[in-house]
């Protein structure tokens, strides 16, 4: 029997307390389980909980002890063994449970602290996180302020448009309250301010540029905090209660167009800046903040850009604008200069007509009337009329010539000629004058000098001419000399080399006088024309200066040059040309007279047993030229058609006479046919000519293209016949035949 | 009728021909070349003429009589006709051959054939002359003479 350790009350158990306890106890218990219940409740219903297993400890702990309570009930007035049985077994489950729990928590609780921990410094993170985007942010938004700056600054090239684009851009982009522009003065030593965003400024406010502030700005290129007191940001009317915002002050490089022509990036070695001055509202208590400064120094650069991109259009289109006027002025020019030449020809034209006509009139008659009985002071009037008007007749030619030439109208008459008989006759025209002035005249043609050459021997003559009479005139004694030799590639002139070409030659021909000789600082002025530099007493010579521009003209046609050398005033001078002369084949055959005109003198015995074919489809014009050509002592085989003369024609026939009076080219064919039919003994090729009804360019131009030698005119005659057989039969092919 | 004077007729009526118009300096051409290795060239060259420009007109004729006339058959005609006579020397007879071809280019039917008139015309004088002068120069020879040399004082 267990001795109930209750002990019974010494005093009548108090009833209140007795209630009061088990009241207690009982809402003890009520708590103790419903604690366990919520916890589930909540835990069930949220997501995460990681300790499952120790909310169940502690639940178990938590009945447990509601458990005991709960039975403590039933301890407070005499109970059974069984409930003490119970109570003790809760009791010691109690125990161990919450032993367990103890020892449970003392691992549980730190972690539960740490986690704490981490979530503060997540926490931590998150704001710093968004502290930092908030700056990104910003910095973001400047970054599109700027680009919004800068295109509106760059999008247009006018200078003050992009200044107070800037201003104003800044102004809205930052809330300014004021935004000055100050631009160096023109000296140099000031600056002015130029553009304000808001307030109206004086003109020509200055400041001088050597304000410590100003330099201090000037020295950096980052934005600089100045003070709102300092004269560039005194722009506001000052009322003293205003607390003035900051102010920020920040150069702007004035590039030139000069700085860009460097090869490293123009470091700033402009010394030219202006100053922006920014000014933050007054009573605002607003800061510059970093990425604010930041922005005002790009914009700054961007700003130097552009106008430096204004200067340079400016400058361009100023000189576009010149090139214009000028071309304008030069078109004008041109038009007057073209109008003037025209005019001067149409002159010239008429002119040379209408003074020609009564000066041929004059010299015409003077000569008949010369002819004719006169008294001797009539003579002598006579002869001076004539002289004089050879003269005006001369000098219109010179003058007429000399226009053309400068036109370029003149053009070479090609011939060929014999050069040693065109220097006598040059000097038997000279020769009168100079014995009668006493000065001997001496000639000297090399030996190697052709003989025939081909040149413009009129105007040939007109130079060399001019040269000896120039000589002649200017020497009052002593000699002249002409020496005329072929000359070598190394002539004096430096840009003119001489190559003899296969058939071409240089003649250089070399007047030495000994007359007055000339200044050599005269010499360029020569060969202008109407200049003359000789003294005033030898310009009685006479002669209008246009000889010597007309013969340098003349040379320069036939791809020459002339020039003068002089030792000097008193010592002589030289005269020297080079012209270019083409070799004429004749000159290695006899020395006949070397006109190419003439005939040879026609014998009859020359074509006796020559073989010919004569091939004409009329039968009466066939019989004609057979009787011409036989009368000839020819040899003549008769064909009438195209087919039975190729079928005929061998090498036997020397000379083909074909008619093609039919218009088109089958006639014509044939000469081709029988090119053909020749071409591998092409030695032996007939020599064709074609008999024809005309003998103008086209019919000649068609007979040389088909290959044809020789045309002649029907109805033919017999010199005709004879000359075009001897001219064929010599070496050198003729194409005359009329 | 005594030598000389026969010469001095043949003289005489040669240059007329010459002052007609009727012949020109080619006939001349033609009468040089006659000597003793060719002796009647002149004649066979003249004789050769009658013959083709006989057939030259009346093909002409044939071909101008035509309902439609083919220029380009007429033309060939009248250019070898025009050859011929230009080469004896028939001044009249050419010339008139000139115009006659110049119609023809035109095409126009009605002056082909007053042209072809005109040449028929002009021809058959020139023959008859012709045929007068040689007739002379025979009677000549068979009086045992020489034909003198034309002279031609223009």
């Amino acid at each position: 029997m267990e001795v109930c350790n209750c002990i019974e009350p010494q005093w009548p158990a108090d009833e209140l307390l007795m209630k009061y306890q088990y009241i207690s106890d009982f809402f003890i218990a009520i708590a103790y389980f419903s604690i366990p219940l919520e916890l589930i409740y909540f835990v069930k219903k949220s997501a995460v909980f990681p300790y499952r297993w120790v909310l169940v400890q502690f639940g178990a702990f938590i009945v447990l002890c509601g458990a005991t309570h709960l039975i403590n009930l039933w301890t407070f007035t005499t109970h059974s063994r069984t409930v003490a049985l119970v109570m003790t077994t809760a009791k010691v489950l109690t125990a161990v449970v919450s032993c367990a729990t103890a020892l449970m928590l003392v691992h549980i609780i730190p972690d539960l602290l740490s986690v704490k921990t981490r979530e503060l410094f997540l926490k931590n993170k998150a704001a710093e996180l968004d502290r930092e985007m908030g700056l990104i942010r910003t910095q973001e938004e400047t970054g599109r302020h700027v680009r919004m700056l800068t295109h509106e600054i760059r999008s247009t090239l006018d200078r003050h448009t992009i200044l107070k684009t800037t201003l104003v851009e800044l102004g809205r982009t930052l809330a300014l309250e004021e935004c000055a522009l100050w631009m160096p003065t023109r000296t140099g030593l000031e600056l002015q301010l130029s553009y304000t965003l808001r307030h109206q400024h004086p003109v020509e406010y200055t400041v001088p540029i050597q304000l410590p502030v100003i330099n201090q700005v000037f020295g950096t290129s980052r934005a600089v905090k100045i003070s709102p007191n300092s004269p560039v940001a005194r722009l506001r009317p000052v009322s003293g209660k205003y607390m003035l915002g900051e102010v920020v002050a920040v150069r702007v490089p004035l590039l030139h167009l000069s700085n860009f022509q460097i090869n490293d990036w123009p470091e700033l070695s402009t010394k030219r800046y202006a100053l922006m001055v920014l000014m933050l509202p007054s009573d605002s208590a607003r800061q510059w903040h970093v990425h604010e400064l930041e922005l005002v120094e790009v914009v700054a650069d961007q700003v130097a850009v552009a106008l430096s991109h204004a200067a340079i259009l400016e400058e361009s289109m100023r000189a576009r604008d010149l090139l214009m006027e000028q071309n304008v002025a030069l078109d004008l020019a041109r038009r007057e200069a073209e109008t003037a030449i025209r005019a001067r020809n149409d002159f010239l034209a008429v002119m040379n007509h209408e003074m020609r006509t009564p000066m041929h009139a004059i010299i015409a008659l003077s000569s008949l009337l010369q002819e004719t009985e006169l008294t001797p002071e009539q003579r002598l009037m006579v002869e001076t009329i004539l002289k004089s008007s050879n003269l005006l007749a001369t000098l219109m030619n010179d003058v007429l010539d000399l226009s053309r030439l400068e036109d370029g109208s003149l053009q070479l008459e090609l011939g060929t000629f014999n050069l040693h008989t065109l220097f006598r006759e040059v000097l038997n025209l000279i020769k009168p004058i100079a014995v009668v002035k006493k000065l001997p005249i001496t000639l000297n043609l090399a030996p190697d000098l052709p003989e025939f050459v081909v040149g413009d021997e009129k105007r040939l003559m007109q130079i060399i001419l001019n040269i000896v009479g120039n000589a002649v005139k200017f020497s009052k004694q002593g000699s002249i000399s002409v020496t005329a030799l072929v000359t070598k590639s190394d002539t004096r002139a430096a840009d003119f080399f001489v190559v003899p070409t296969g058939s071409h030659f240089y003649l250089r021909v070399k007047v030495k006088d000994s007359g007055a000789g000339i200044n050599p600082q005269d010499i360029p002025k020569i060969f202008t024309k109407f200049a003359q530099t000789q003294s005033l007493a030898t310009r009685s010579s006479g002669g209008s200066g246009l000889g010597l521009a007309i013969s340098k003209r003349f040379v320069n046609l036939m791809e020459g040059n002339i020039w003068i050398e002089s030792d000097g005033l008193g010592k002589g001078c030289t005269a020297i040309f080079d012209v270019k002369l083409g070799i004429s084949e004749r000159s290695n055959e006899s020395k006949q007279s070397g006109i190419p005109k003439v005939p040879a003198i026609p014998r009859h015995s020359n074509f006796t047993g020559l073989k010919v074919l004569v091939m004409d489809e009329n039968g009466v014009s066939r019989l004609v030229t057979k009787g011409l050509l036989v009368h000839l002592g020819c040899e003549v085989t008769m064909v009438s058609s195209n087919e039975e003369c190729l079928r005929v024609v061998s090498h036997e026939h020397k000379v083909v006479f074909m008619d093609v009076c039919m218009p088109g080219v089958e006639n014509y064919q044939i000469a081709l046919r029988i090119h053909e039919k020749f071409t591998k003994q092409r030695h032996q090729r007939p020599l064709l000519v074609a008999l024809s009804g005309n003998t103008d360019k086209s019919t000649k131009e068609k007979c040389m293209s088909f290959g044809l030698d020789g045309v002649l005119l029907k109805p033919v005659s017999l010199d005709n016949m004879r000359d075009v057989l001897s001219d064929l039969l010599e070496p050198r092919v003729l194409y005359e035949g009329m | 009728m005594d030598l000389v004077q026969m010469q001095k007729s043949l003289q005489d009526y040669t240059k007329s021909l010459f002052l007609e118009g009727i012949l020109d300096g080619q006939f001349l051409q033609l009468q040089q070349l006659q000597d003793e290795s060719n002796p009647d060239f002149v004649s066979q060259v003249v004789t050769l003429f009658f013959q083709d420009s006989d057939r030259i007109l009346n093909d002409l004729s044939l071909s101008l009589d035509q309902q439609v006339v083919d220029f380009k058959k007429v033309d060939p005609h009248v250019h070898q006709l025009k050859g011929s006579s230009s080469s004896i020397g028939a001044q009249r007879v050419k010339n008139a051959c000139v115009v006659f071809r110049n119609f023809c280019e035109q095409q126009n039917v009605e002056a082909c054939h007053r042209c072809l008139q005109q040449v028929k015309q002009e021809y058959y004088l020139v023959k008859n002359r012709l045929e007068t002068l040689f007739k002379l120069e025979q009677q000549i020879v068979a009086s045992g003479g020489m034909i003198p040399a034309v002279e031609l004082g223009f």
